[in-house]
C-alpha cells in the first residue's frame, strides 16, 4: 500500500524562542529549523512498515516556503521514495493544511496517511484530525503502536488514562505520538541518495483550496515570569518554608 | 449566542476537566448547554444539571458513544452545531481527538488549548511549548475551541438545577471499532485535578525507585507524575507524562525530583503555584522555574523527607 506522510519545519525543537520585540510573533530570523519531531516519527514508522513489506510506497508532502525543500530532502534520506512541496510563502492554518492534504489524497489515493499529533510551534494538535473528517475517514491519533493486516489497521493510542487500541478500516489516518519509535539518523550514502530522488513542487494556488486564514493573532508575548526562588540547604529547611511560608503542607 | 459544552467522562462520573470547561463557558456571553454522549451515563447527566453555569444538559444514549470514539462523537455533535455559536470541550485527550473533525466540517479554525478568554472572539492561548502567550481573534461566524483546565477553575458542582433532555442519536460512523484498553488503576488523585505532585524524572534511575515518591505522594496525598524521560526508559507508563505533550498540570505544589526541566517539561508544570526541585545537579534547568531549590542527591533526602512528614 501506499502511504502518505505529512511533514511540517518548524523552529528547532532545542532553541530557546524568543518572543519579537513588537510583539507580533517569534524571533525567526537566522534560527535553526528542523523537522517537527513527531514528523521525523511518522516519517519513520512509514519506512518502518515499508521494511515490513506492509507498505509499498511512500510519498512526503510538506507545505511551505522554498526551504521546505531541505525538510524533505531529510524525510527522503530517511526512506521516503519521493516529495511534494506546496510552496507558499504564507502561513496556513491546520484546516487550510487539512484542504491541501485532502487535494493531494485525492490525487495519490494512498491508503494511510501519517502525521505528527501535532507541531511544536503553534501546539495545535488539529491537521490530522481535520484531514480525516474532510476526507471521511476514521483515525487513530496519538499512535504509541501500529499493526496492519487484512485491510484494517490496530492502533494503540496513549490516552489521559492509560493505552486505547482501536481498529481502523482502510483507508486512515494515524497520528503520532512520541513512543511510537524512536527515528533512525540518515547515513550519509542515503542523503546523498536523497539528492536524486523525485520532488515536485506546485504552487499551493494551483489546488484551488481555500486556504485564507481565519484567525488574526492581536499579540504574541512573553509568559509571566515567574518569581526568583531560593535554595535551602536541608530538608528541614524546605519542611520549614513549605509549611510555614508557603503554606502549602 | 450559545455555547455547547461537550462533557468529558466515564459512563458513571464527569471528569474534572469538564468543570474547568464549563467555567471558561460561563465567561461567554451566551447560556451554556452541555452534551452528554455515553452509555449508560444518565448519572453524569445529574452530576453535570447540579454544576453552577449550566442551563440545559442534553443526554445521547448508544452503544456505539460508549467508548466516545471520535468519528462517532464528531457526527453526534454535528446534529447539534446549528443551534449553537461556541462548541467547547477540555483539551484533554478525549477533546483533541474529535473536536477538530467538527470543526473541519464547519468549515471552522478551531482555537485549541485556551488559556484565557478576553471576549467572545478572542483568546489566550501558549504556543511554543508555553514560552509565548499568543492573543487570537477568530473571524469565523462559529467558535470551535478547546480549554486548558488549568487556565479555568472548576465551577462548583452543586447549586444548579439544569433540565436533562434527551436527544437523538446519531448513526454509527463504522469506520473505527473500540478493541481495548489499558487504564492505569491508582488510589491517588488524578494528575490534571490534583492538589499536590510529585514528579520523578530520569534521576530516580529505575521503576522500583519510584516506590520512594509513592511513599511521599501518599503522605501528602499527592499524585505522581514523571518527564518523558522516565517514561521513555520505562520507569512508569505513559499517562504518568507532565509536559508539553503529555498533561499540562498547576497544582498548589510540585515537587520535582531528578528532574532536570527540559523546556518541554517545564511547558506542562511551570503554571504549578509553589515548585519544589531536587536535583544534585545545581546547574539543572529546573532551578530557574523552582521556588524551593534542594541540591542534593535524591536517594539521600527523599527519605529523610518522608520521615520528616
Amino acid at each position: 500500500m501506499k502511504i502518505l506522510v505529512a511533514i511540517k519545519r518548524v523552529i528547532d525543537a532545542n532553541v530557546k524562542v524568543r518572543v519579537k520585540g513588537d510583539n507580533t510573533g517569534v524571533e525567526t530570523a537566522n534560527v535553526k529549523m528542523s523537522m517537527n519531531p513527531f514528523c521525523e516519527i511518522a516519517v519513520e514508522e512509514a519506512v518502518r512498515l515499508k521494511e515490513q513489506g506492509v507498505a509499498s510506497e511512500i510519498v512526503a508532502v510538506s507545505i511551505g516556503n522554498q526551504q521546505c525543500q531541505e525538510t524533505l530532502r531529510t524525510a527522503l534520506a530517511l526512506g521516503a521514495d519521493r516529495a511534494i512541496l506546496v510552496k507558499t510563502d504564507d502561513d496556513v492554518e491546520p484546516l487550510g493544511v487539512a484542504k491541501v492534504l485532502k487535494s493531494i489524497v485525492e490525487k495519490e489515493e494512498p491508503q494511510m496517511v501519517l502525521l505528527g499529533k501535532q507541531s511544536i510551534d503553534g501546539d495545535n494538535n488539529q491537521t490530522g484530525q481535520m484531514l480525516g473528517a474532510l476526507l471521511g475517514w476514521g483515525q487513530g491519533t496519538f499512535a504509541s503502536k501500529v499493526e496492519v493486516a487484512d485491510g484494517k489497521t490496530q492502533v494503540t493510542r496513549e490516552i489521559d488514562g492509560g493505552l486505547q487500541t482501536v481498529e481502523l478500516s482502510l483507508p486512515a489516518i494515524v497520528t503520532t505520538d512520541l513512543r511510537l519509535n524512536e527515528p533512525r539518523f540518515a547515513s550519509l550514502p542515503n542523503i546523498m541518495k536523497a539528492k536524486r530522488k523525485p520532488l515536485d513542487e506546485m504552487a499551493i494556488a494551483d489546488l484551488g483550496v481555500d486556504v485564507a486564514p481565519r484567525i488574526e493573532t492581536l499579540k504574541v508575548e512573553n509568559p509571566p515570569a515567574r518569581k526568583e526562588g531560593v535554595k535551602v540547604e536541608s530538608v528541614a529547611e524546605l519542611v520549614n518554608k513549605l509549611k510555614n511560608e508557603a503554606k502549602v503542607i | 449566542m450559545a455555547t455547547l459544552v461537550i462533557a468529558e467522562h466515564n459512563n458513571s462520573q464527569a471528569q474534572a476537566s469538564t468543570f474547568n470547561t464549563i467555567a471558561a463557558a460561563k465567561l461567554l456571553s451566551g447560556e451554556t448547554t452541555v452534551l452528554v454522549a455515553g452509555h449508560n451515563c444518565q448519572s453524569v447527566a445529574e452530576q453535570i444539571a447540579k454544576a453552577d453555569g449550566v442551563t440545559k444538559v442534553l443526554v445521547a444514549d448508544a452503544e456505539h458513544y460508549a467508548h466516545l470514539l471520535a468519528e462517532d462523537v464528531e457526527k453526534l455533535v454535528l446534529t447539534q452545531a446549528d443551534n449553537f455559536t461556541h462548541i467547547l470541550a477540555p483539551a484533554s485527550t478525549f477533546g483533541k481527538n474529535f473536536l477538530p473533525r467538527v470543526a473541519a466540517l464547519l468549515d471552522v479554525q478551531q482555537i485549541s488549548d485556551i488559556t484565557a478568554v478576553e471576549s467572545d472572539d478572542t483568546f489566550q492561548r501558549p504556543v511554543y511549548a508555553g514560552n509565548a502567550i499568543a492573543t487570537v481573534k477568530s473571524n469565523d461566524s462559529k467558535k470551535v475551541i478547546t480549554v486548558r483546565s488549568t487556565g479555568f477553575d472548576a465551577v462548583a458542582q452543586e447549586g444548579g438545577s439544569a433540565a436533562i433532555e434527551s436527544i437523538a442519536t446519531a448513526e454509527q460512523a463504522g469506520t473505527a471499532n473500540y478493541v481495548g484498553e489499558e487504564l492505569t488503576v491508582s488510589e491517588r488523585p488524578e494528575l490534571t485535578s490534583a492538589r499536590v505532585i510529585v514528579s520523578g524524572g530520569r534521576g530516580m534511575g529505575s521503576g522500583e525507585n519510584f516506590a520512594m515518591l509513592e511513599e511521599l505522594a501518599d503522605k501528602l496525598g499527592a499524585a505522581v507524575g514523571a518527564s518523558r524521560a522516565a517514561v521513555d526508559a520505562g520507569f512508569v507508563p505513559n499517562d504518568y507524562q507532565v509536559g508539553q505533550t503529555g498533561k499540562i498540570v498547576a497544582p498548589e505544589l510540585y515537587i520535582a525530583v531528578g528532574i532536570s526541566g527540559a523546556i518541554q517539561h517545564l511547558a506542562g508544570m511551570k503554571d504549578s503555584k509553589v515548585i519544589v526541585a531536587i536535583n544534585k545537579d545545581e546547574e539543572a534547568p529546573i532551578f530557574q522555574v523552582a521556588d524551593y531549590g534542594l541540591v542534593a542527591d535524591l536517594f539521600k533526602v527523599i527519605p529523610e523527607l518522608n520521615e520528616a512528614l
